[in-house]
């Protein structure tokens, strides 16, 4: 096991490297520079210039610029934000959580919704109730994630006005109990994360379903049923254990899709976080925030990878021996 | 069996649904009401909700007058628009008639900020979605074709560095990773087709690659090499043909899913640039004025979902005709593309 994981850490280190190596190259392909962007509307001398060029290394051979940056990435500092004028790494700092909380809370709906209608269903293969969730899950993969918010929006906040229509906290946040505040928060929170989490449940449900349909085929099923467990435990046990397997492995593959849905969803319901600052930086042509929310998201995705691999070799051993 | 009697009609249904679609754009310019960037009187005609009919008042200097009534009075015609009244002498009315005007205007889907028809939009809408959306499709699996057969047959090494690096891009998410290179562009048609093309081609890469190696040691394979056969000419009469299925089904879904960050591309205000109207920018407008004009979001996004839904049909259809295998997993073994 633990060499797996050292295995599994190494490949991700170096996923990661390259990760930063795109976005570091990416950057240097920019038109203009990093100087222009600071000097704005102001003319400098070439002096002036040469002088920004020396504080911000940017005299320095490419290689050395490279490992220098790739450095200041490991200690968490991303470069100054142009329109708000702090460090990337603070604005991103209070991006991180906004959006955790939300992806969080998708992914608790994709997941539950996924495995819910995929065991349905596949228990019921052929049934009209399967056709049913076949047409659903259909449905639900495509919609345009930010449509739905829209729609959403305007069923639950105008139409039957039952929940906010957008933002992270009431206006009078401040004022309320620890409680209120969860309750407040959970009211703000629920129609994104719904909405983020139905628009991918359809792809996790599909999946699950195939899944359980290919592990109940099995022959250990057969056997398990012959030595007379109940079909409750066959299932349960038997069945779900080795159909989630390859849905960890999904739920790898789908969260840079997750991470796109939560970025559009939140700048549909003005969610504080990481995605909308992305947008808010595009529109100010903030550089060094859209680099450093992009790698950012990046690292989170390589992450979510690395613990999906671990999840995996926990359910299943052959993996781990591999 | 009721799955066999489903198939055939999935099939028919996604591949029924495209053809009307692509009839629909083809002939947007024949089926559209009106010019979908006439604005005919923006005072009157805007924010007008679905299946409203206003009376259109021609007037000799060329413009047009639109108004809920219009009434015929001995010395000319009595209009009403938004409750103010208003009398023209019949000298000024071109299209006069006995009863009223002759001409009137049908906002059968409601009419945006400037007076223009939606329906009209929305047709010549589906131009710009589904050009952009199979282009950037064409773009992606050339690129990905031959990144994949590159990485399967030029050797040990080339496949390390190109699937490390396939690796690394699917890492991105891909709206973050298109916002961040729209920024780079100036953004248009050609733009939009170039991102998207340029950010789906990996799974492309990753599939062909896969069905070439699994190919690679197949007897007829084998046996082509051996009589001497050009390794290129083996790639393109021997594996390609053979790995066209499987790709072809996963380009079809791939279509809608590009379709859908188009629109949400353009709904970001970085992909098709308003007036020419794409879907997804028609629900960037309606999104400011989603409770008073609640039809200008919410019927492009309808088109955008069935398009999808017929692109997403047809994928399921080609593959439960030609993937036996995922016949028997129930059909749904392989997810849209992330």
């Amino acid at each position: 096991m633990l060499g797996f994981l050292l295995r599994r850490l190494a490949a991700s280190l170096l996923l990661l490297l390259l990760v930063l190596t795109f976005t570091f190259f990416f950057l240097r392909l920019l038109p203009g520079g990093p100087i222009q962007f600071f000097e704005g509307q102001k003319v400098l001398t070439p002096d002036q210039q040469r002088n920004l060029e020396r504080i911000y290394g940017l005299d320095r051979p490419l290689p050395e610029q490279y490992l220098r940056w790739i450095e200041s990435v490991a200690r968490w500092d991303w470069g100054t934000s142009l329109s708000q004028q702090r460090p990337v790494s603070t604005v991103l700092r209070e991006a991180l959580p906004a959006t955790a909380a939300l992806a969080l809370a998708a992914l608790a709906v994709e997941y539950g919704v996924g495995l819910l209608l995929g065991i349905a269903s596949a228990l019921r293969r052929g049934s009209a109730f399967d056709h049913a969730i076949r047409v659903v899950t259909l449905l639900l993969y495509s919609q345009p994630a930010f449509w739905l918010g829209l729609m959403a929006i305007l069923l639950f906040s105008y139409v039957w006005p039952v929940l906010p229509a957008g933002h992270m906290r009431s206006v009078d946040a401040d004022l309320m109990s620890p409680a209120g505040r969860l309750l407040d928060l959970a009211r703000h929170l629920l129609l994104p994360a719904l909405v983020t989490g139905l628009s991918t449940a359809g792809g996790s449900t599909r999946f699950l379903r195939a899944s359980l349909i290919e592990v109940m085929s099995q022959d250990y099923i057969r056997t398990a049923r012959a030595k007379g467990l109940s079909e409750r435990r066959v299932v349960w046990v038997h069945g779900l254990r080795n159909a989630v397997a390859p849905v960890i492995q999904v739920f790898a593959i789908s969260l840079p899709l997750l991470l796109s849905g939560v970025l559009i969803v939140e700048v549909v319901f003005s969610w504080p976080g990481l995605g909308r600052l992305t947008f808010l930086a595009i529109s100010t042509r903030d550089y060094p925030l859209i680099l450093g929310s992009t790698a950012l998201s990046a690292t989170l995705v390589i992450l979510g990878n690395l613990l999906a691999d671990m999840l995996h070799a926990l359910v299943d051993p052959r993996v781990r021996d591999a | 069996m009721p799955r066999s009697r489903l198939r055939p009609p999935v099939l028919l249904w996604g591949g029924g649904a495209i053809a009307a679609l692509l009839l629909i754009a083809l002939a947007a310019p024949l089926l559209a009401p009106y010019d979908p960037n006439e604005q005919l009187d923006p005072p009157a005609g805007s924010y007008r909700p679905p299946g409203t009919v206003l009376a259109a008042v021609h007037l000799t200097d060329g413009s047009w007058r639109l108004a809920e009534q219009a009434r015929r009075t001995p010395s000319g015609i009595e209009i009403s628009r938004r409750d103010a009244v208003e009398t023209l002498p019949a000298s000024r009315v071109l299209n006069l008639t006995p009863g009223g005007v002759a001409d009137r205007r049908v906002y059968l889907l409601g009419s945006d900020r400037f007076g223009r028809d939606l329906l009209s939009r929305i047709l010549y809408g589906a131009r710009v979605s589904l050009a952009v959306g199979v282009t950037a499709v064409l773009l992606a699996l050339t690129l990905g074709v031959a990144v994949g057969s590159a990485a399967a047959l030029g050797g040990r090494l080339a496949d390390a560095v190109l699937m490390r690096g396939v690796d690394a891009l699917l890492a991105f998410p891909k709206l973050f990773l298109m916002i961040a290179l729209a920024a780079f562009f100036r953004p248009g048609p050609v733009a939009v087709v170039v991102l998207l093309g340029g950010i789906a081609w990996m799974e492309i890469t990753r599939l062909t690659r896969a069905e070439l190696l699994s190919l690679k040691s197949r007897d007829f394979v084998v046996a082509a090499r051996a009589m001497g056969q050009h390794p290129l000419a083996t790639l393109w009469r021997h594996l390609l043909p053979n790995a066209f299925t499987p790709v072809l089904i996963q380009a079809t879904l791939l279509i809608g899913n590009l379709i859908l960050l188009e629109s949400s591309l353009s709904f970001l205000g970085l992909g098709i640039q308003p007036p020419t109207p794409s879907w997804g920018n028609l629900i960037a407008e309606g999104q400011d004025v989603l409770v008073q004009a609640w039809w200008i979001a919410t019927f492009p996004g309808a088109a955008i979902a069935v398009t999808v839904i017929a692109f997403n049909l047809l994928a399921d259809g080609l593959r439960d005709l030609f993937d036996p295998r995922a016949q028997s997993a129930g059909g749904d073994a392989m997810l849209p593309a992330p």
